[in-house]
This record gives structure tokens, sequence and C-alpha cells, in this order.
């Protein structure tokens, strides 16, 4: 039982888009620039008042600004990216129609009503609680319901894509195992059901209790659950980006994946071991025993560790491979020089894979370690973490993606290539910059989530040391180039979708044409030097863990260097 | 054939790990192991460890302990008497109120002795910031947090709010002297 539906060939990358997959998978990506635009315009806001030269909006505004401002980034924007990345890996990857494309419009709509109405409820006033909104700081009503009716949108589109992939097998679109990139993206749906379950749990209590149906939420439970909610969503953006960068590899260079074993056990890590990390952000809290919280963050926490440090070397590796058998095999690096650093679908992904590592991974690991954990709690280190991993890591990635799918899915001209050969590096290095001057105040002490380092009005004032001012005035600088690195993305994008040249989109036909079967390929390569057949990408892994392993004990002394505590 | 099509071998699975891989994975999960040891081992001879004491607390409960102690140990007061500077026995249990937007009273404790630092909040979420020495502590409403401080340099702390609490999160900042 087919419905009628038509599927395309794009004559450009020979990817098979099915009309209904395709429309939802261009609603998707629209919203969520929509709301990047949005959380863009706020982000001007925030680093403008943090910067204590400038220090441009009043309390009031800039803590309206700073909650909408991660709620629109960090759960908007990116989960409607998400939901369009999850329509690709089923609909087009395996060839088959979406599963129930009404539903999934339904989904949609509940995400655009949520996402609008939260956003109403911060801008109204009143709502001013942060992303985290830990009780019993309320919200209003629908500060809560908006987020509510967002969350229950993306699970629906959740299961349309678990629905694809069912119709797929069914209808034989492809044989054997899924690829890859779609076993991937299940990993990030699996996580983002428990996610999303998480946050109802949570959430539903506490818009119950903004409406006065029950009287309380306990404090400690609520971070706990919140939080399993809070970091699994960034669980999902690890599982996707990684896809992307596995795809982008694929894309660029027709690399494949060193070993499938490999890189789908590494997901597979991801799913056992991620969500429980999420006690890493309760190292500090009282009522958790030292045991809980040694286990959720050594165990658990480094087994997904371990699956990043894999991908960290597999998709580099991959895209080395690749070069060599092309031919660019002199010394360690020909492959990399020769790669295409002007393509910014190549150099995006590159750059994120590179600050996710040494920034974002390095960074994250030593906070999650349960001691040191006491020295960067609540402090700017945390945001400096996270923009590497979010921003640089997740967002980077999607804007490479992006520029893939211009024509490919758009079907339109890329306008200003130039622009977007510039914009991974402005944007990726700026980002860089934003992270470390970030981290750099974060570790003098300097808090997050804070107005005033003046502490003006305040009987009892505490005076930052003179570079701690000087590192926020540079969050300041480079959170404005980043922001500007950001607009060239949304002008290329949005201008490219409303005034780019049309293209041809290509053969149009009323049944797909399933994935062609392809031969295996040798098991054993015979190029790359001393034995590896990527010695370059094995090289980079140790300069990682050297780094990771310096910075991990340097912090270690820091620790022994403050009061005793026990 | 590539990561965006199925794999061509069907029993991927099989596939034998080739000497990059394996040897990353090696190395990868010896430094996890050692991670995790470094955990359990500053448990054992390191110095800094935060404390897991908790006990279920209200604010009136609190503020009782809290007034018993400002008025048997005060020694003197600062900001027009707004602030008790509380000089509390070597080794005994001292107590700290988080609320909006104040840390209550001011400490002076004594460098090289160690005393029972209660911390609790009377409302909203806040964060036991010290500075300079940067240690970092979540204080939750409704729970009391003990936790065993030696200070190991005499001088003047502040004590930051770095978990926002609302419109006057930026002016929330306490002392603890050090003698």
């Amino acid at each position: 039982m087919s419905i009628a539906t038509t599927y395309r060939t794009c004559p450009r990358s020979g990817l098979q888009f099915e009309s209904q997959a395709e429309k939802l998978m261009l609603a998707n990506a629209v919203a969520a620039v929509v709301f990047l635009l949005i959380g863009g315009i706020l982000a001007v806001g925030v680093v403008l008042t943090r910067w204590p030269s400038i220090h441009w909006l009043e309390a009031d505004t800039f803590y309206q600004v700073l909650t909408a401002h991660g709620i629109d980034m960090l759960i908007f924007w990116i989960i409607f990216f998400e939901i369009a990345v999850l329509y690709f890996c089923s609909s087009t990857l395996l060839r088959c129609r979406l599963a129930t494309p009404k539903i999934a419009w339904a989904a949609f709509v509940l995400m655009v009503i949520g996402a609008v109405m939260n956003n109403v409820a911060v801008y109204q006033g009143g709502s001013s609680v942060m992303m985290t909104s830990y009780v019993p700081m309320m919200a209003a009503p629908h500060f809560y319901l908006g987020l509510i009716l967002f969350a229950v949108g993306a699970l629906i589109a959740c299961f349309v894509f678990l629905g694809t992939l069912v119709v797929a097998k069914a209808e034989k679109t492809y044989q054997g195992s899924v690829p890859l990139v779609t076993f991937g993206a299940i990993t990030a749906t699996i996580i983002a059901v428990f996610t999303i379950v998480s946050g109802a749990i949570i959430l539903v209590p506490t818009f119950l209790l903004s409406i006065g149906v029950i009287d309380a939420v306990d404090p400690l439970v609520y971070r706990t659950i919140w939080w399993a909610f809070g970091h699994s969503s960034q669980q999902i953006n690890v599982s996707a980006h990684i896809s992307i960068w596995y795809a982008v590899a694929a894309i660029a260079f027709g690399a494949r994946p060193m070993s499938e074993r490999v890189s789908r056990g590494a997901f597979l890590l991801y799913i056992l071991f991620l969500q429980l990390a999420s006690a890493h952000h309760l190292l500090a809290d009282p009522g958790m025993s030292t045991e809980w919280k040694v286990v959720n963050t050594s165990y658990f926490m480094y087994f997904a560790v371990l699956a990043s440090m894999i991908h960290g070397l597999t998709v580099p590796g991959a895209m080395e491979v690749a070069q060599r058998q092309k031919g660019y095999n002199k010394g360690l690096f020909e492959w990399l020089r020769k790669a295409p650093w002007g393509n910014p679908t190549f150099s995006g992904v590159f750059i994120s894979i590179i600050g996710f590592g040494f920034l974002g991974g390095i960074s994250g690991v030593m906070m999650g370690t349960e001691q040191l954990n006491m020295i960067i709690h609540n402090t700017i280190y945390v945001p400096g973490h996270f923009h590497a991993t979010v921003v640089i890591g997740t967002m980077l990635s999607f804007m490479a993606l992006t520029y893939f799918l211009i024509p490919v899915l758009f079907k339109r001209e890329m306008i200003a290539p130039t622009l977007a050969k510039w914009q991974p590096y402005l944007f990726g290095l700026s980002m860089y910059g934003f992270c470390l001057v970030m981290m750099g105040a974060g570790t003098l002490g300097v808090s997050r989530r804070h107005w005033d380092m003046a502490f003006q009005g305040s009987a009892l004032a505490y005076e930052w040391p003179g570079a701690a001012y000087m590192m926020m005035g540079l969050v300041g600088v480079m959170g404005i180039a980043a922001i500007v690195g950001g607009a060239i993305y949304i002008y290329v994008t949005v201008g490219s979708l409303l005034w780019g040249k049309r293209l041809d989109q290509g053969q149009v036909s009323s049944a797909p044409t399933p994935v062609p079967v392809t031969a295996p390929a040798a098991a054993v390569q015979t190029y790359g030097s001393s034995g590896l057949v990527a010695p370059g990408s094995f090289v980079l892994a140790i300069i990682f863990l050297v780094a990771f392993v310096l910075y991990y004990f340097i912090n270690w002394k820091y620790l022994s260097q403050l009061w005793g505590l026990s | 054939m590539t990561a965006i099509s199925p794999p061509a071998e069907r029993l991927w699975w099989k596939h034998p790990i080739d000497r990059v891989e394996g040897m990353w994975i090696g190395i990868a999960f010896v430094w996890s192991m050692v991670m995790f040891f470094m955990m359990v081992y500053w448990h054992m001879y390191g110095g800094q460890n935060l404390s897991t004491e908790t006990y279920k607390t209200t604010p009136e409960q609190f503020t009782a302990k809290a007034q018993a102690m400002v008025d048997q140990y005060t020694v003197r007061t600062e900001v027009d008497g707004q602030y008790p500077v509380v000089a509390p026995p070597v080794g005994s249990d001292v107590y700290m109120i988080a609320r909006l937007w104040n840390f209550w009273p001011i400490l002076q404790l004594e460098k090289g002795q160690t005393y029972r630092l209660h911390l609790t909040s009377l409302d909203y979420n806040h964060g036991f910031s010290l500075q300079p020495a940067n240690i970092n502590i979540q204080i939750v409403p409704g729970y009391e947090h003990v936790v065993t401080v030696t200070p190991n340099q005499s001088g003047t702390y502040s004590v930051v709010c770095n978990e926002y609490c609302g419109i006057g999160h930026h002016t929330m900042v306490g002392r603890i002297y050090v003698k």
C-alpha cells in the first residue's frame, strides 16, 4: 500500500528525494534557520552586556535575552535542523517514501506552536528563568507548555523517522544493513526518545505547579531529572553531528568508513552510556553519594568518551584513506594539505572536528571529573565548554551540511560563493577564540549568567583581577566576530533560497529506484606507511591525547593547591 | 560503499579491525581507566573531595541554628550593623545562609583549622563560589549541605553567588575572613 508520491533524482548528487520528505526537510530547515536568526540577534545583546566596558542591556532585559538565547539556540534551532537531518537520513539515504507525511506535518506544526509560545512567554517578562528553569524559581505556565508542545512534536517526528525505516525495510528499497550515517541517526533518535521522556517527566509536574494544581516540586529531584533531559539533548547533537561528519567525508571524498564495525560499535556505546553521564551536572550538588557520582561519571561517561575518541580518529582516518587512494600518499599529511580547503562543506566539518575534540572534548572530560568539577562549576568556563561542543561541533557541522544541501535540496545556485567559502573560517576560528577566553575567565572564577562582574550596589563587592576583565572584553570581541560569521551563513542560506538561480530538479518518477548493491572492496588496504592505513590521523590522535593528558593533570595540580575539603 | 550507502559487506561485523583503529581503541581505553582510577585515588590520598553529607532542612530550622551561632560568637559587625562577623570555635559547626540576595553572616576562620560549614538556601538555588580560591558548590533549597573546609591561606575571601537567582543576582556577595 503506497501513497501517490513522486521521487526525483538530483542530477548534482545522485540522491533521490521523495516529494513529501523533501518539503518537510525544507520546512524544518527553514524553521531552524529562523530560530537561529532570532538566537543570533539575542546573542548580540548577551555579548555586548558581558563585555565589561560596554555593559549594554539593563539587568532585567539581559536575563530575558539570555533565557531566550539559550532556548532558541540549544533547543529550537538545533532540534528543527535535526528533524530535517533525520528525514534525510531515512527517506533520502534509503530511497523510500516518508512514513505518515500528514503526521509529520502535524509534528512540525506542534513544534512551531510550542517554540513560538515559549518565546512569547519569555518576551512578556516574568519568565526569565534561564534555559534550566530550576524550581522553585517559576516561569509563566505557557513557558512550560510551549516546551512541552515542542517536545511532543519532536517525539512524533522521531517516530516518523523510525516508521520510515520500517517502510524502507518492508518495501525493500535497500539491501543488507542501513548506511552508517543512518545508523548514527538512529542512535540520535533513541537518545532523543529518552531525552524527551525525561523532559516530560519533570516539565509536566512543573507546568502543573505553575497553574497551581500541585504544591511543590522538589528542587533536587528537579535538577536530577532535568539534567537527564538537558544533557541528553546535547548527546543527540553529538550523535547527529558525528553522523554528519561521516556523511561529509563520504560526500567530499567518497570516503568509506575505515571499519563499519568500529564506527557502529562507537555509536552503540553512545546509546548505552551517554545519558548516564548527565550526572556530571550534579557533581557540586548536595544529596548524591560519592559512589553514585563516581560511577555515573566514570564507567559510564568514559565509555562515551571512548566512543568520541574513536570517532575522532575514524572520521579523519576515513578521509585520509580515501585521499591516499587518490594518490595523495606523500608523507604523513599530504592528504590533508591537498584536501578541498576552499569547499565550505569540507572546511566547516574539519574545523568542527578539531574544535570539538580539542576545546570541547578535553574541557568536558576535565569538568566531568568528580573533584575537578569544583573549580569550574557555574563559572563562565561552562559556556566556554559548551560553545565548543554545541556551536563548533554541532552548529558548524550543520552549516557545512547546509552548503551541500543548497544546490541538492533547495535546487538553487549558491549566492555569494566567496563569502560562503570564508564563512567557516571566520565563524569557526572566532568561536575557537571565544571559547578559549571564556574558559580563561572561568578559570579565574568569573560567574556565568551574571549581569555585572563589578557587583554594582553590593555591600561586599569582590574585585576580579584585571586579567578577568581583559578576557571578558575579548569574549565580547570574539563573540561579535562569531555573530558576523553566523550572519553570513544566514545571508547565504536564506538568500540562495529566495533569489538564488533555480537549478534543474532532475528526473521525476512515480516509483523509487532502490539503492544499488555495491561489490565488497578488498579488506586489506595496501597504502599508508609503517604498516598503518592512516598514519596521519593516528599522529593527530596522539597529539590530541598528549594535550588531553597534560591539561587533565594541570587541573589536578591546581585543585591540590586549594583549601582542604573533605 | 561509503558512509551514506549500505555497507557492501553483508557481514560487516566480521570485518577485521585494522592496526590503526585497534591501537587507538586500546590507548583510549587505557586512558579512560586512568581517569577513572584518578578519581578513586584522590578520594584516598587527595585533600580536596566534596563532602556529600546532606540533611533535609527548612528555612526556620536552619535560620534558628545560624542565629544561635551568631548570638554566641559575633565579634563585630560590618556594613552598618547588617552583617555580624562571627568567629566560631575551631572545629565547630558553622552556618552560612544563602538568600535573596546575600550570604549571611560573615565568617572569620583560622588558617589551617578545620570547620564543618553548613550551607543551605532559604529560597531559590544559589551558588557558593569562593574567590579568589575558585571553589564552587551548588546550594539547593531544602537541603543542608555540610562541607568540611580547611582554609590554607589567610586573607579576605569573597563568596560570589554564581547560580542565577533573579534580578539582584549580581549584588549577592558574602565574605569569609581567614586569620
